[in-house]
């Protein structure tokens, strides 16, 4: 029955793929492998369509491949069953977190995870920004790949938003603006 | 911080997440500002310290970090039933919009409109993550700005950037260097 599959896969990848959604992708691979609802060439678009709509990438991955094999009530099986093992985990680590949140030790165990999670953002940030924008790799020369309109649109937005007039702004502020901007002069 | 005197609704709760999951774009790390504007400024749910605890363990528990983080501020403020709402309201936009794509509009990446618009979109989002940095550093002037903090944040960012290692390393090699040597604050405000 195509919806226990669909549960016991993606509660196997919720359960598996640690550390974000992009982690889900290999797995989705396997699925593609194993099954005829999903195939690699399909598996391409999906991924293409996470990346280009709002919400968390893996959860969009895994909507997507669920609605493939069985429509809307799949994409909500595949959603929830992926969550499913994170929730539970992360239920019973808050009560444990609550519970020994004036523990020493743990103090001290997040006294240095925190600005470790920070240097973890900053290079999730670096990412972003080079794939954006300066689309430095090891194979091209020196910037020799840099979108000079990408470069323009980087730097107003980072001084705008670093005014203190605008410093309040939601982020949806420049989301929108970066996207006007994105299809009127072709990025 | 000031103590609430009143639960947090639900229906808030299902609803500031429905807006994180709506504006996230991409993975990981982009819903950051988000959640700092919606969890921190709008409803004081939490605070920053306490966002990079919960991503620091998102990094290396299972799921997507979107979903933990919004299972931790669910569960911190109404329990298991504030849990599910937040993880619900999280991935609601993602089931809607996914469904409609997938049942209208099969070719919807390959629109060059949108191709554009994400292009754009992906360079906004590179600024609002290094902003939130600054922030995360500024506000945690007290915890961040010694020496210590400092050259742990650099590493973490060199050895993911340039050494390829995976962050759950990072995460774990914290903990562990944190567990030896790292300090009880006095005050966690």
């Amino acid at each position: 029955m195509i919806f226990l599959t669909l549960f016991i896969e993606f509660f196997k990848i919720g359960l598996f793929a640690i550390g974000g959604g992009l982690a889900t992708i290999p797995f989705l691979y396997e699925l593609a492998a194993k099954y005829d609802w999903l195939t690699p060439s399909q598996l391409a678009d999906i991924i293409a369509v996470a990346e280009s709509t709002p919400g968390p990438i893996g959860i969009n991955c895994a909507t997507y491949a669920g609605y493939n094999a069985a429509g809307v009530p799949g994409a909500i099986a595949a959603t929830l069953s992926l969550v499913l093992p994170s929730f539970i985990i992360i239920v019973i680590i808050s009560k444990f977190l609550s519970k020994y949140n004036e523990n020493t030790l743990v103090q001290r165990t997040f006294s240095v995870l925190r600005p470790a999670a920070t240097g973890l953002i900053a290079a999730s940030g670096w990412t972003v920004v080079n794939d954006a924008v300066f689309k430095l790799s090891s194979k091209t020369a020196l910037f020799a790949s840099t979108d000079i309109k990408a470069v323009i649109l980087f730097a107003v937005l980072l001084i705008f938003t670093n005014i203190k007039k605008f410093k309040k702004l939601h982020p949806l502020v420049s989301i929108g603006i970066a996207a006007a901007v994105g299809i009127t002069f072709k990025f | 911080m000031e103590k609430k005197t009143n639960k947090t609704s639900l229906l808030n709760l299902y609803l500031a997440f429905a807006r994180i999951g709506l504006f996230t774009f991409g993975g990981g790390y982009a819903m950051l500002p988000m959640l700092e504007r919606e969890c921190v400024d709008r409803y004081g749910w939490t605070t920053r310290d306490e966002l990079l605890n919960y991503f620091a363990i998102g990094q290396c528990t299972p799921g997507v970090i979107a979903v933990n983080t919004a299972t931790f501020i669910g569960m911190t403020e109404r329990g298991l039933l504030g849990a599910a709402m937040t993880t619900l309201g999280v991935v609601t936009p993602s089931l809607v919009i996914i469904s409609i794509i997938a049942t209208l509009l099969s070719n919807f990446a390959h629109i060059a409109a949108v191709q554009h618009a994400f292009a754009g979109i992906r360079v906004a989002i590179g600024v609002l993550i290094i902003n939130a940095v600054i922030k995360l550093i500024k506000q945690n002037k007290k915890n961040m700005l010694n020496a210590i903090s400092i050259a742990i944040c650099v590493l973490s960012f060199l050895t993911v950037v340039f050494f390829d290692l995976s962050p759950v390393f990072v995460v774990i090699a914290a903990a562990v260097v944190g567990l030896a040597f790292g300090k009880k604050e006095e005050d966690n405000k």
